[in-house]
């Protein structure tokens, strides 16, 4: 059930405008799960390297690793 | 040594009476090239009024959703050296107690991998560590974690590092173990510490008795606060002593001598609740009015003391002005026992968070949910019983909000119909 979610999650956030996301907006991709439940299933994403943090040092979003380059960040920045 | 760059406006905030950061980073400049450019870059902010720092980014050290707090200058070809300026939180040891040896360590550590700068500590309780770049973020918290025995506090979305004072270790008014309570928390939650999960950062901090030395009433989500609901205790030899002159009030702190001490004006006229009587002789309280407000005790340190049924009341939804002003903490469990392994207190931060992961906003602390949605549905969404206690001024409200599903009988309220009958 839980890999099932894992792809919902990954496509929701393929088809988002935004690059970054919320913890809460992830779980409308699977409103049948339980917070503390899709907690669990998101925190397996980010250890597998299918989603990664961003923060702003106060908050926390989610962004898929190909928009979230460390590499390409800085340099964009310098 | 010359500076590498000239900061006559930095050099005013050397000149005043309190310590001075600048002159701080001035004196690990010699060593440190961050710091030299930090000068420089700061020094330009001053002259022009501008910031040239970036919030936030996605460094990190693998595992962890916290702890590092991205920060990148965005002048690094005039000031390389501060390109990335990243801010590293360690979890500081409950009631932040040290030895020499790790303090050492930590500053030899940062002294390596980056400016040099510490904070001890910052406002969130951690100790933080100022600037370095993303290269150096693994080894830090390879060496934090293997060489230290430390590991990186919270960030972002997470559960913050927890924060207590002193509490029994020094400090004979405290009513909870605020240590043993910090550490355990911050053991049993670690997820939440390093992962995030919330709608916004969530912080605890406990206090030993309601003098709230690490003010959580007023800076944590939740806020344990030591009390007691016995009576506090009186020895009438040693207040006949600091009436008769013979102890010092406040134990001298503010300068206090002996034999200038007014006992009606200075504790008993005071009491908030006037729970209080002198008659020359023997001094009385009437418990059940007192609301532990600590005045008295701290007047009086020898002959009044909190009760010995001790334990804590619990408030939630302190914060400072973000989306909503600034906010204390009310009270949601008015008494608590607050002994090992605390699973009564850990089936209620449970229920907490669920209903603040459901029905929370982004970045939404939970104060602010709690004033959207009402105290009465918080309370039930945690199985707490509505209580006078939680009220600022109960014998003033005459008012009285009854649930449907409170009262035999109940009643249906169809809105739309009643409309219908009834022009708006
Ligand atoms: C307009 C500029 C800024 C604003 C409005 C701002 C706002 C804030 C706020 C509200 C906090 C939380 C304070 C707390 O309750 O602990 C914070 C913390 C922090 N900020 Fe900023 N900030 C600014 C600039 C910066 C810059 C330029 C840096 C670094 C280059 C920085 C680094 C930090 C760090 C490291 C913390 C955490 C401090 C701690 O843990 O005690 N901020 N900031
Ligand atoms: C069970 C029925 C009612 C209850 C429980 C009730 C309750 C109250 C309360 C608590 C106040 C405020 C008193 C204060 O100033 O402290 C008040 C004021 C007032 N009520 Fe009622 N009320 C009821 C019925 C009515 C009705 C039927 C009317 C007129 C049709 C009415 C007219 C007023 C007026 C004009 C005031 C203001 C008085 C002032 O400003 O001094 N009330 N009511
Ligand atoms: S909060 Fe109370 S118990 Fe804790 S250090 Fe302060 S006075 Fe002591
Ligand atoms: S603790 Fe405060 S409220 Fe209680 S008796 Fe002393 S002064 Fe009054």
């Amino acid at each position: 059930m839980s890999e099932e979610a894992k792809l919902r999650i990954i496509e929701w956030v393929k088809q988002q405008k935004k690059t970054k996301h919320y913890f809460n907006d992830l779980c409308k991709a699977v409103p049948e799960i339980k917070m503390m439940q899709a907690k669990k299933i998101i925190n397996e994403l980010v250890a597998e390297g299918k989603l990664k943090y961003w923060s702003s040092g106060s908050t926390t979003m989610y962004m898929l690793p190909s928009e979230g380059d460390v590499d390409k960040e800085e340099k964009g920045m310098n | 040594m010359a500076q590498k760059h000239a900061t006559p406006m930095l050099d005013e905030l050397e000149k005043g009476p309190w310590p001075s950061f600048v002159t701080d980073v001035k004196r690990m400049a010699p060593k440190s090239k961050m710091c030299e450019d930090w000068l420089g870059l700061m020094e330009m902010s001053y002259r022009d009024k501008e910031g040239h720092w970036k919030h936030g980014g996605i460094v990190g050290v693998l595992g962890y959703g916290g702890g590092v707090i991205g920060r990148y200058c965005d002048r690094p070809d005039l000031f390389p050296n501060v390109a990335h300026f990243h801010t590293v939180r360690v979890n500081q040891p409950a009631s932040k107690y040290y030895n020499t040896q790790i303090l050492r360590q930590m500053c030899d550590l940062f002294e390596r991998r980056g400016s040099g700068l510490t904070n001890m500590h910052g406002s969130t309780g951690d100790i933080v560590l100022l600037g370095t770049t993303t290269d150096e973020l693994e080894p830090i918290f390879y060496e934090l974690t293997h060489d230290l025995g430390m590991d990186l506090g919270g960030s972002g979305s997470n559960m913050r590092t927890p924060e207590g004072c002193l509490g029994m270790s020094r400090c004979e008014w405290s009513c909870v173990d605020t240590q043993d309570i910090i550490y355990d928390l911050t053991m049993e939650y670690q997820d939440a510490l390093h992962r995030p999960m919330f709608p916004y950062k969530f912080k605890f901090k406990a206090s030993g008795c309601p003098c709230d030395c690490v003010a959580a009433i007023a800076r944590s989500d939740c806020s344990i606060i030591g009390t007691w609901r016995d009576n506090i205790r009186i020895d009438q030899e040693a207040v006949r002593a600091y009436v008769g002159g013979e102890l010092v009030p406040h134990a001298g702190a503010g300068g206090r001598e002996k034999g200038s001490f007014d006992i009606k004006a200075e504790v008993v006229d005071l009491c908030p609740t006037r729970c209080m009587e002198w008659d020359g002789k023997t001094l009385k309280i009437w418990d059940e009015d007192c609301t532990r407000c600590m005045h008295c005790i701290r007047v009086m340190p020898r002959a009044l003391r909190p009760g010995l049924d001790t334990g804590a009341t619990i408030l939630v939804g302190a914060k400072a002005p973000i989306l909503e002003g600034a906010q204390l903490s009310s009270v949601v469990i008015p008494f608590i026992k607050m002994e090992p392994p605390y699973g009564e207190f850990k089936e209620f931060v449970e229920k907490m968070w669920d209903y603040w992961m459901e029905h929370g906003k982004n970045r939404e602390r939970l104060g602010e949910m709690i004033q959207r949605v009402s105290l009465r549905e918080f309370l039930k969404a945690c199985d707490l019983t509505p209580d006078p206690r939680m009220i600022n001024t109960p014998r003033f409200n005459p008012y009285i909000f009854y649930d449907p599903a409170e009262v035999p009988g109940g009643w249906e309220h169809d809105g739309v119909a009643f409309r219908q009958r009834h022009q708006a």
